[in-house]
């Protein structure tokens, strides 16, 4: 009820005690195209899919290396997050510069989560409207990192940012358990299905879609398209079905309940930085 | 009581040659592994050489802190410049690189004597050979280090025309094979070991050509 009168200024407080310019770059989020992430105990695979905002035009870049250990797949204003790109690279540069290894990924979220924190707390700058899916190995092992606009970061198996993120996020909330110990072409593979579950029923093929994997012995790298469409192809050939589902539902009938729960406007009171 | 010097350096010389030539399709590069300082050797297996991008391979003779310092500094530059352009720096522009690295510390040098060898864009062989502020040339062959003042005068009697007025100025490819010119680089260390305290104990050659980079080791004169 009081949203418009305290949505001003990044630093004004509303009565209920939340910061809506921050919630405003949240929702910037949800518009950007989706990105998927998902971790093994050695791989991380990150997945986008490329829209683009005209049949004339590329799509835009979604997909970052930040360094052969660390990549990040951004949701939302992407030129905010092509200059976090370059930030999250020189963090790296510097940090193997000085103490000749790899920058340890939980530092690099930190320190991301703190650049976000400040624009939150400036009258003279705006939230960063951008969310990314970070991914990393490092001595403790592969790690999928969310960092909001807010200032947070959570630590994931799985998940999704970005328009119709839910379908993929009902599908990985289903497979998670099994990830961890994952071979990296089922990693691959259970990426595939869910950016095919944000697609919505439109014709998947590698055009349409970016994904790239890192893991150990493996730098971080962009799969070619070739790669991307044989393996479409392959699933494509056994079924609609993803393998190996015990559960009765088939993915298409459960695409149909969470698109109905995307459209609905976040309960205004329920402030959605408590998550 | 007379002036009194600074009788502090910052800067030491650590010994060693390099040597690199430029073939039609190849480059090679080579350098001692003997590390010295004053009349001692420090160690016996130190490798002076780099590869900085798919197609640029360093070696750098003089101040060894100096050395690994500068190539730190290249190797960050070259990460930023794949973020940026999505691939490798090419030979030349390496070369470019190293020059402006070297000059921006025109009043503290990095005192490092380098000569850079690799691929140009056309596969061609390609040597730059530098001072330690950053002049730097195009060459079809080059020595630097302790002993550059033996081998040069060797490699312009075996790759030089006997007349400028034969072979115009620009050359800038020697007319070897391969196997010729890795043969040639191992008779210049043999040689420049005889009489220079300060190269010896092994030479490390590296081979860059269109299937790859091939490194090769030699056994000098450990005296």
């Amino acid at each position: 009820m009081f949203r418009n009168q305290y949505d001003t200024d990044v630093t004004t407080w509303s009565p209920a005690g939340r910061l809506f310019q921050v919630e405003y770059a949240m929702e910037a989020v949800k518009q950007g195209s989706a990105a998927i992430g998902l971790r093994s105990k050695t791989h991380v695979v990150l997945a986008s899919v490329n829209k683009a905002s005209s049949e004339l035009s590329s799509h835009q870049k979604k997909i970052f290396k930040v360094d052969d250990h660390i990549g990040v797949a951004i949701a939302g204003l992407t030129a905010d997050g092509r200059v976090l790109s370059r930030y999250m690279r020189n963090e790296c540069i510097n940090y193997s510069y000085t103490y000749e290894s790899p920058l340890p990924v939980g530092r690099l979220v930190v320190q991301l989560a703190d650049k976000a924190q400040v624009c939150t707390q400036r009258s003279w700058k705006r939230p960063y409207g951008v969310g990314l899916l970070v991914g990393g190995l490092d001595e403790s092992g592969a790690h999928l990192y969310y960092n909001c606009p807010s200032g947070n970061y959570f630590e994931y198996q799985a998940f999704a940012i970005g328009s119709r993120s839910q379908a993929a996020k009902t599908y990985l909330e289903r497979k998670f358990e099994s990830f961890m110990d994952s071979s990296r072409e089922d990693l691959i593979k259970d990426a595939l299905f869910a950016l095919r579950e944000t697609l919505q029923g439109e014709k998947m093929t590698s055009s349409i879609c970016t994904i790239s994997i890192l893991g150990a012995g493996e730098a971080f790298h962009v799969l070619d398209q070739e790669t991307v469409q044989r393996l479409i192809n392959e699933f494509e050939v056994v079924g609609e079905e993803p393998p190996a589902d015990d559960e009765a539902a088939a993915p298409d009938a459960e695409a149909a309940a969470p698109d109905a729960a995307e459209g609905a406007a976040p309960d205004q009171g329920a402030a959605p930085m408590d998550i | 009581m007379p002036k009194q010097q600074a009788n502090w350096s910052p800067y030491d010389n650590n010994g060693g040659t390099c040597v690199a030539i430029a073939g039609a399709d190849y480059c090679v590069i080579a350098a001692d592994t003997r590390m010295s300082t004053g009349y001692s050797i420090l160690t016996r297996d130190y490798s002076k050489i780099i590869q900085l991008a798919d197609k640029s391979v360093m070696a750098s003779s003089g101040f060894q802190a100096d050395v690994r310092a500068l190539q730190k500094v290249l190797a960050a530059r070259h990460l930023i410049y794949q973020h940026q352009h999505n691939k490798q720096m090419s030979c030349p522009a390496m070369a470019q690189l190293l020059s402006n690295t070297l000059y921006f510390k025109r009043f503290f040098p990095y005192y490092a004597f380098n000569v850079l060898g690799g691929l140009d864009s056309e596969g061609k062989g390609c040597v730059f050979t530098y001072d330690a502020v950053g002049s730097y040339e195009r060459v079809g062959y080059s020595a630097q280090g302790s002993g550059a003042t033996l081998i040069t005068p060797f490699l312009d009697n075996q790759l030089k025309s006997p007349s400028p007025l034969l072979l115009p100025a620009k050359d800038a490819v020697t007319p070897l094979s391969e196997i010729e010119a890795i043969d040639l680089v191992k008779t210049c260390f043999a040689s420049a070991t005889e009489r220079d305290i300060y190269t010896g104990d092994k030479v490390e050659m590296l081979v860059l050509n269109a299937n790859g980079i091939r490194r090769e080791v030699m056994e000098l004169r450990k005296d």
